[in-house]
């Protein structure tokens, strides 16, 4: 899949996302339409997954780490076939769903269950070295939110994989600037963050545009550089990209369109897949 | 005096180890007070340090056995307990991983250290969360057998050991059922269930008894999670009185789980015994147990109180 083949596939999936949120009436829309360019690039041009493999020893491994952008990891899962999109869209959070809130690991091709923040990268780290001890050549993918490094467990792990040399795990962190109370900034100034992770001793890049497939597509392609070093990528991206007025609100973080909303956001994202 | 479990835990994962290349076992700088030094000199390839981290100790953990290897958590209870309480809760119990906790130092076994380095409330923290199991084994021999049981399956479980060396109960030849209650002695006035340090303990306390002429039945209840059940309805039925005694908080551990038993299935006189729900005396394991209480003398005195 090329770059604009690429960006086309993640709009058709903020529309199945939306949809899902709207009949659920629940979900974290601006979260969700940050990272899902980064989702799709990942499942649709860079990892080694597919729904044929998922017991497969030497299948690349993710984590979501920021669990509540679950709409959008259904969405790019489903699109891969792991699952029905309509099950999904259907039944999510409804009583008794599998398509739970947040990353549920009894659905095939999730890895990992998450929803408390600053989970994924230990674990990460664990998967890592996993395929060290093994000898085996799969990378691990770990998305992180931006107001989640606020949490320190991640720095025990940033800490811990320039220990082991974890050149197979590749971090991104979703720089779309907003947490639920404002600026991330504001909240707890995470400052240039490639900069603090080089100082941790990782190869950490910049990724103007995280909602950019070709830029996102070259960040991928430099992280695969075996070097001893574990990679991040610092993906600024814009909370709610694809839908102006969602774009860059806090406001927008949970929060749930009424049907105008809905329609207007649904009818801006068709004729960006068009 | 017998071995200190900590020391049975360390021999058989020293043992599996050459023949379950998967098995890892993971410390935080732990692996002096975990007697777990020699295993890292023996399978560096198997040994993993992640410094002083408890949130990274039991992520990684889950992280590893998500992609098959068999991990071995090994740090301080108080801290592994508490401090990465989350990740057990969401990334081994909730995500489901074979990651396997092992608490050294449980309960006040660092009495002197103060209360940060107690595990008082490991056993009510840990055992309210689906999918892990609690052991708490009460000699070398059966922390042997149940560790041996332990290697060969593929679910999560936290054990909490003391630091020091636990008095024999058993004998090499004992036979042990996995999470089905140890009979230490039959008896049929009263019953005292004990888990950990506290085993010897209540033996003595039903030797204390018997001078007495009274019959008292001793349970080890190192499955603590699952809990024996049926040995406590028997128990309630048959002695009708029950003494719990565990090194741990009263509240939500051993006692905790057999009142909600008997309440629910045999009514009968329970009485709790344990660590106060409050600060504790500074001073070692034997003099903070004495200061509360839990001597032989003490347990009897609880058990015969209830006839």
């Amino acid at each position: 899949m090329d770059k604009k083949q690429l960006k086309a596939k993640a709009n058709e999936l903020r529309c199945d996302a939306l949809e899902a949120i709207y009949r659920a009436q629940t979900g974290h829309i601006g979260g969700d339409f940050s990272v899902i360019d980064i989702l799709t690039c990942l499942y649709n041009g860079v990892m080694n997954v597919s729904p044929e493999q998922v017991d497969d020893p030497d299948r690349d491994r993710f984590v979501l780490s920021k669990g509540h952008s679950v709409e959008a990891f259904y969405a790019v899962l489903a699109d891969r076939g792991f699952f029905p999109m309509e099950e999904y869209i259907n039944t999510f959070s409804q009583c008794g769903s599998k398509f739970i809130g947040h990353p549920n690991n009894e659905l095939p091709g999730i890895e990992m269950n998450t929803g408390s923040l600053g989970h994924g990268l230990p674990v990460g780290v664990g998967m890592a070295l996993a395929a060290k001890l093994d000898k085996r050549d799969y990378r691990v993918y770990v998305v992180i939110g931006d107001g989640e490094l606020a949490e320190g467990s991640n720095w025990e792990a940033f800490q811990s994989a320039v220990h082991y040399g974890l050149d197979n795990l590749i971090a991104i962190v979703d720089r779309n600037g907003l947490q639920i109370s404002g600026s991330t900034e504001d909240v707890m100034a995470s400052g240039d963050v490639a900069a603090k992770l080089r100082v941790f001793g990782w190869d950490a890049i910049d990724v103007e545009d995280g909602n950019d497939m070709g830029q996102l597509l070259e960040a991928f392609e430099h992280c695969k550089e075996r070097n001893g070093k574990p990679h991040a990528i610092i993906a600024h991206t814009v909370k709610g990209s694809g839908v102006s007025f969602i774009e860059n609100k806090a406001s927008w973080h949970h929060h749930v369109p009424n049907e105008e909303q809905y329609h207007a956001a649904l009818k801006e994202l068709k004729g960006q897949v068009e | 005096m017998g071995t200190a479990c900590k020391q049975i835990i360390a021999d058989v994962l020293t043992e599996t180890a050459p023949k379950d290349k998967d098995l890892v076992v993971l410390c935080s700088d732990s692996r002096g007070s975990g007697n777990m030094a020699p295993f890292y000199e023996k399978f560096p390839e198997q040994a993993i340090e992640v410094g002083i981290a408890e949130q990274d100790l039991v992520g990684i953990s889950a992280g590893l056995a998500s992609c098959g290897k068999h991990p071995y958590a090994i740090s301080p209870a108080s801290f592994l307990s508490t401090r990465s309480i989350e990740q057990i809760k969401v990334d081994v119990c909730y995500s489901k991983t074979n990651v396997k906790l092992i608490g050294i130092s449980g309960g006040v076994s660092y009495g002197a250290l103060g209360m940060s380095h107690h595990a008082c409330q490991d056993i009510a923290m840990v055992s309210a969360i689906p999918n892990i199991r609690v052991y708490i084994p009460s000699d070398q021999y059966l922390t042997r057998f149940m560790m041996e049981e332990l290697v060969k399956d593929n679910e999560a479980a936290y054990v909490r050991v003391s630091r020091n060396a636990t008095e024999d109960v058993y004998t090499p030849e004992t036979k042990f059922e996995f999470n089905k209650a140890v009979t230490v002695k039959e008896g049929t006035d009263v019953t005292i269930i004990a888990v950990g340090e506290f085993v010897s303990r209540a033996k003595k306390a039903a030797e204390l008894l018997a001078e007495k002429g009274i019959s008292c039945r001793v349970l080890d209840m190192y499955c603590v999670k699952p809990i024996d059940k049926e040995a406590v309805i028997k128990a309630a039925e048959e002695t009708k009185h029950i003494v719990t005694v565990e090194e741990h908080s009263i509240i939500g551990g051993l006692g905790s789980m057999v009142s909600t038993i008997t309440a629910e299935n045999a009514p009968c006189k329970v009485k709790v015994l344990g660590l106060p729900d409050a600060e504790l005396i500074c001073g070692t394991q034997e003099e903070i147990f004495d200061h509360e209480g839990l001597t032989p003398e003490g347990i009897a005195s609880a058990a015969e109180s209830l006839l």
